[in-house]
C-alpha cells in the first residue's frame, strides 16, 4: 500500500469516526424531545394523558373511590400567589370531575405564566387523564387579577388491570406554575 | 487457523530497521512539546497520569483521615472556614477525586499512555495514522486539567470548588451551585471529552487500516483487541456526555430549563443521559486492563491465551451490552418494577462475557509453567480484585436490594473493587510488564514485589470494611458518621497508610531503576513474549518499522 492510498483510507475512516460523534451528539440533543415525547405517550414519571372530550365520552364510572391530593407550587421567578381551592377530592375511577386552582398575580404588571404537571405515584401518570387543564396554555394575568382555573380529569379504569399500581389509594396532582418570558423577572 | 494471536515466529523480525537514522531525535523542546510520537506521546501521558494520580489520591488521604473517626477532624483547618463552608470541601474533595481518577488517571494511562506506546507496536505500525492529532490529544488534556484544579480556587456557591460529586447532578450543579466553580469543571469535562474522542478516533483509524501485512483482525493481540472496543464505547458514549453538560451550561448561564422542573424540563433526564454514558464509561476504563491482564498472564504462562476468539468477542459484547444497562444506577429514581427486572436481568448478562473471561484466563495458566514475576502477581491480584467487585456487582443489579443499599459504602466498596482495585492493578500489571520496553533499563525485582504486598493487603484492608459499613447503612458523600460506624472506619484509614506505603516503594523503585535499572534485553521475558514489540530494541527505535514486519 503506498503512503498516498495509505491516508486518503485514513481520512475516509476518520471522517467515518467523526460521523458517529456528530451524530451521537445529535442523538444527545435530540434526546430533549424524545424523552418528553416517551414520557407523554407511555406516562413515564408520571406524565399525566391528555384525552378528548368525545374520547372520555364512554367512560363509565366503576365502584371503586380514591383520593386525590392537589399540590401547587410556582418557580421563584414567578411572582404569583398560586394554590388548590380544594386539598384534596374523593373521585370514583372512571367518574368525570372536575378542580380548581387559584391563581393572583401579585405585581403591578402583566404577567404569562405556564404550568408543568405531573402525577405521583409515578406509575399513575398513564391512567391519569385530563380533558381540559389551565395548563394546557399559557396564562396571562393582568396586575393584581385573580382567577380559578379549572382542570376537568377522570382516572381512567384500566388503572385497575395495571397490577403496579392498581391497589392505588390516592393519587397526588401537582402543578409548577413558571414564567414564559423574561418580562416576569 | 485463526485462533491464534500472531507470534514472532510468523513473520520476518525486521532488526535491520534499528539502524542510525531510525533513532534520530529531535531538541527537547520538539521532542516533548510538539511531539508527533507515539512512544514519546504515550510517556507523556503516563507522567501525566503518574501526576494526577499522585493528586488524586492525595485527596482521597484527606477524605480518609478524616473519616477516621466521628466529627470533624481536620475539614475546618482545610477550608479555614467553620460550618458549611467547610462541609462543601467535603463535597469538593470527593467530587475532585472522582473526576480526576476517572478522567486524568486511569483514562490516559491505559489508553492514551499504554494504548500509545503499544497498538502501533503491537500491529506493526510505524506509528498513530494521524501523528499531529495526536499531540492535540495529549494537550488538550492539560489544560483540562488546570481548569478541573483551578476550579477549587474559585466561588462554587457554598464554599470554594465544585461540590456537585463526578455525576455533576442537576439541579444541585445548575441552580444549586452558583458562581464559576462548576462552570470550569464541566469545561474541563468537555476539553477532556474532546482529547479523548480525538484519540478515540486515531486509535479505530491506525487498527483499521496500519497493521502490518497478514495481521488479520483476528490476528491482532488482545491488548489491540480491547483498545479497539473501548475506543468505539469512547465514540459512541463521549459525545452524550458532551451534549448533557451542555446543556448544564446553558440551564447554569441562558436561562434555558433542559433540567429543571419549574420551567418544563426534568432533572431526570440529565440522570438519562449521564447514565448512558457514564456506565459504558466504566467499561472504557477496565477493557484495556482486560486486554493488558491477557497480555501479562500469557507471558508468565509460556502459553498462548486460552480461548483467543471466545476473549476477543468477550470484549465486544461487554461493549454493547454495557450501553443498554444504564438505569441501573438510577433505581431509586421511581421507576416501573417492568423497567427494573429489564436493567436488572440485562446487567446480569453482563456477567456472562466477564465470567468468559476470568475463566479464560483461569485456563491459560493452567497446566502453563507459570512463574510469578512482579507483572504476573499484580495480574492475579487483578483477577481476584475484578471477580470480588464483580461478585458486588451482580448483588447490586438486584433492583430490590439497591433499594437498601443505594449510595451507601456498599456501592463505594463495589466499585473500588473493579476500578480502584481492578483498573489499577491492571495498570500496575501493564507498567511493571513493559517498563524495561519503554525505559530501557529493568524495575528493581524485590521492590516491585514489596509494592504489590503492602497495596494488596492495604487496599483490601482499606475497602473490604465499607462492605459492612454500607450494609450497615452507613450513606457516602458525608464527611461525619454516628459513632456505630467507627470501628471499620479507623481500620478502613489504617488500610490506606498501609496502601500509601506501597506507593512510596514504588516510587523508590522507579526512581532507582530509572536511573541504576539494569539494561534491558530486547525480550526479557523471554519465550512466553510473544507480541511483536518484544522483537524491537528496549527501549524501542524513534522511529520503527520502517520496513513493515510481515505475518504469515
Amino acid at each position: 500500500m503506498t503512503t498516498a492510498t495509505l491516508s486518503r483510507k485514513n481520512r475516509r475512516s476518520a471522517f467515518a469516526a467523526l460521523a458517529i460523534v456528530a451524530g451521537m451528539i445529535a442523538l444527545g440533543f435530540a434526546s430533549v424531545p424524545l424523552y418528553r415525547i416517551f414520557c407523554q405517550v407511555t406516562g413515564f414519571n408520571g406524565t399525566t394523558q391528555r384525552v378528548e372530550a368525545s374520547a372520555a365520552a364512554n367512560v363509565q364510572p366503576v365502584g371503586r373511590v380514591i383520593t386525590v391530593r392537589f399540590d401547587a407550587n410556582t418557580s421563584p421567578d414567578l411572582p404569583w400567589r398560586f394554590e388548590p381551592e380544594e386539598n384534596t377530592d374523593r373521585v370514583a375511577i372512571g367518574a368525570r370531575k372536575m378542580a380548581f386552582y387559584r391563581a393572583e398575580n401579585l405585581t403591578n404588571r402583566p404577567v404569562t405564566g405556564t404550568a408543568s404537571f405531573n402525577v405521583t405515584p409515578l406509575e399513575a401518570g398513564a391512567y391519569f387523564s385530563k380533558i381540559q387543564c389551565f395548563c394546557f396554555t399559557e396564562q396571562t394575568l393582568q396586575p393584581g387579577q385573580s382567577v380559578r382555573m379549572p382542570v376537568t380529569y377522570f382516572v381512567d379504569p384500566e388503572i385497575l388491570n395495571d397490577p403496579d399500581i392498581g391497589d392505588v389509594e390516592e393519587i397526588t396532582l401537582s402543578y409548577t406554575f413558571y414564567p414564559v418570558d423574561d418580562d416576569a423577572s | 487457523m485463526t485462533d491464534t494471536a500472531a507470534t514472532p515466529a510468523h513473520f520476518e523480525a525486521s532488526h535491520d530497521d534499528a539502524h542510525h537514522e531510525a533513532d534520530h531525535k529531535p531538541g527537547f523542546f520538539v521532542r516533548w512539546f510538539m511531539s508527533t510520537n507515539h512512544k514519546d506521546i504515550g510517556t507523556l501521558y503516563l507522567i501525566f497520569a503518574i501526576v494526577a494520580g499522585i493528586i488524586g489520591g492525595a485527596i482521597s488521604g484527606m477524605m480518609r483521615v478524616e473519616l477516621a473517626e466521628p466529627g470533624i477532624q481536620w475539614l475546618e483547618s482545610w477550608a479555614g472556614a467553620g460550618g458549611n463552608e467547610a462541609l462543601h470541601m467535603w463535597n469538593t474533595l470527593i467530587t475532585a477525586h472522582g473526576l480526576i481518577m476517572v478522567f486524568f488517571m486511569v483514562m490516559p494511562a491505559m489508553i492514551g499512555g499504554f494504548g500509545n506506546w503499544f497498538v502501533p507496536l503491537m500491529i506493526g505500525a510505524p506509528d498513530m495514522a494521524f501523528p499531529r492529532m495526536n499531540n492535540i490529544s495529549f494537550w488538550l488534556l492539560v489544560p483540562a486539567f488546570l481548569l478541573l484544579l483551578g476550579s477549587t480556587f474559585v466561588s462554587g456557591g457554598t464554599g470554594m470548588g465544585a461540590g456537585t460529586g463526578w455525576t455533576v447532578y442537576a439541579p444541585l450543579s445548575t441552580t444549586g451551585s452558583v458562581g464559576p466553580a462548576v462552570d470550569m469543571a464541566i469545561l474541563s469535562l468537555h476539553l477532556a471529552g474532546a482529547s479523548s474522542i480525538l484519540g478515540a478516533i486515531n486509535f479505530i483509524t491506525t487498527i483499521f487500516n496500519m497493521r502490518a501485512p497478514g495481521m488479520t483482525l483476528h490476528k491482532m493481540p488482545l491488548f489491540v483487541w480491547s483498545v479497539l472496543v473501548t475506543a468505539f464505547l469512547l465514540l459512541l458514549a463521549l459525545p452524550v456526555l458532551a451534549a448533557a453538560i451542555t446543556m448544564l451550561l446553558t440551564d447554569r448561564n441562558f436561562d434555558t430549563t433542559f433540567y429543571t422542573a419549574s420551567g418544563g424540563g426534568d432533572p431526570l433526564l440529565y440522570q438519562h443521559l449521564f447514565w448512558f454514558f457514564g456506565h459504558p464509561e466504566v467499561y472504557i476504563m477496565i477493557l484495556p486492563g482486560f486486554g493488558m491482564v491477557s497480555q501479562v498472564v500469557a507471558t508468565f504462562s509460556k502459553k498462548p491465551v486460552f480461548g483467543y476468539l471466545g476473549m476477543a468477542y468477550a470484549m465486544v459484547a461487554i461493549g454493547v451490552v454495557g450501553f443498554v444497562v444504564w438505569a441501573h444506577h438510577m433505581f431509586t429514581v421511581g421507576l416501573s418494577l417492568n423497567t427494573k427486572l429489564y436493567f436488572t436481568a440485562a446487567t446480569m448478562i453482563i456477567a456472562v462475557p466477564t465470567g468468559i473471561k476470568i475463566f479464560s484466563w483461569i485456563a491459560t495458566m493452567w497446566g502453563g509453567s507459570v512463574s510469578f514475576k512482579t507483572p504476573m502477581v499484580w495480574a492475579l491480584g487483578f483477577i481476584f480484585m475484578f471477580t470480588v467487585g464483580g461478585v458486588t456487582g451482580v448483588v447490586l443489579a438486584n433492583g430490590g436490594f439497591d433499594d437498601i443499599v443505594h449510595d451507601t459504602y456498599y456501592v463505594v466498596a463495589h466499585f473500588h473493587y473493579v476500578l480502584s482495585l481492578g483498573a489499577v492493578f491492571a495498570i500496575f500489571a501493564g507498567w511493571y510488564y513493559w517498563f524495561g520496553k519503554m525505559f530501557g533499563r529493568m524495575y528493581n525485582e524485590f521492590l516491585g514485589q514489596v509494592h504489590f504486598w503492602l497495596f494488596f493487603v492495604g487496599v483490601n484492608i482499606l475497602f473490604f470494611p465499607m462492605h459492612f459499613l454500607g450494609l450497615d447503612g452507613m450513606p457516602r458523600r458525608y464527611p461525619d458518621y454516628p459513632d456505630a460506624y467507627q470501628y471499620w472506619n479507623e481500620i478502613a484509614t489504617i488500610g490506606y497508610m498501609v496502601m500509601a506505603a506501597g506507593m512510596a516503594v514504588f516510587f523508590v523503585n522507579m526512581i532507582w531503576s530509572l536511573f541504576a535499572g539494569k539494561k534491558a534485553a530486547d525480550n526479557y521475558w523471554g519465550e512466553g513474549a510473544t507480541t511483536l514489540e518484544w522483537t524491537l530494541s528496549s527501549p524501542p527505535p524513534y522511529h520503527q518499522f520502517n520496513k513493515l514486519p510481515h505475518i504469515d
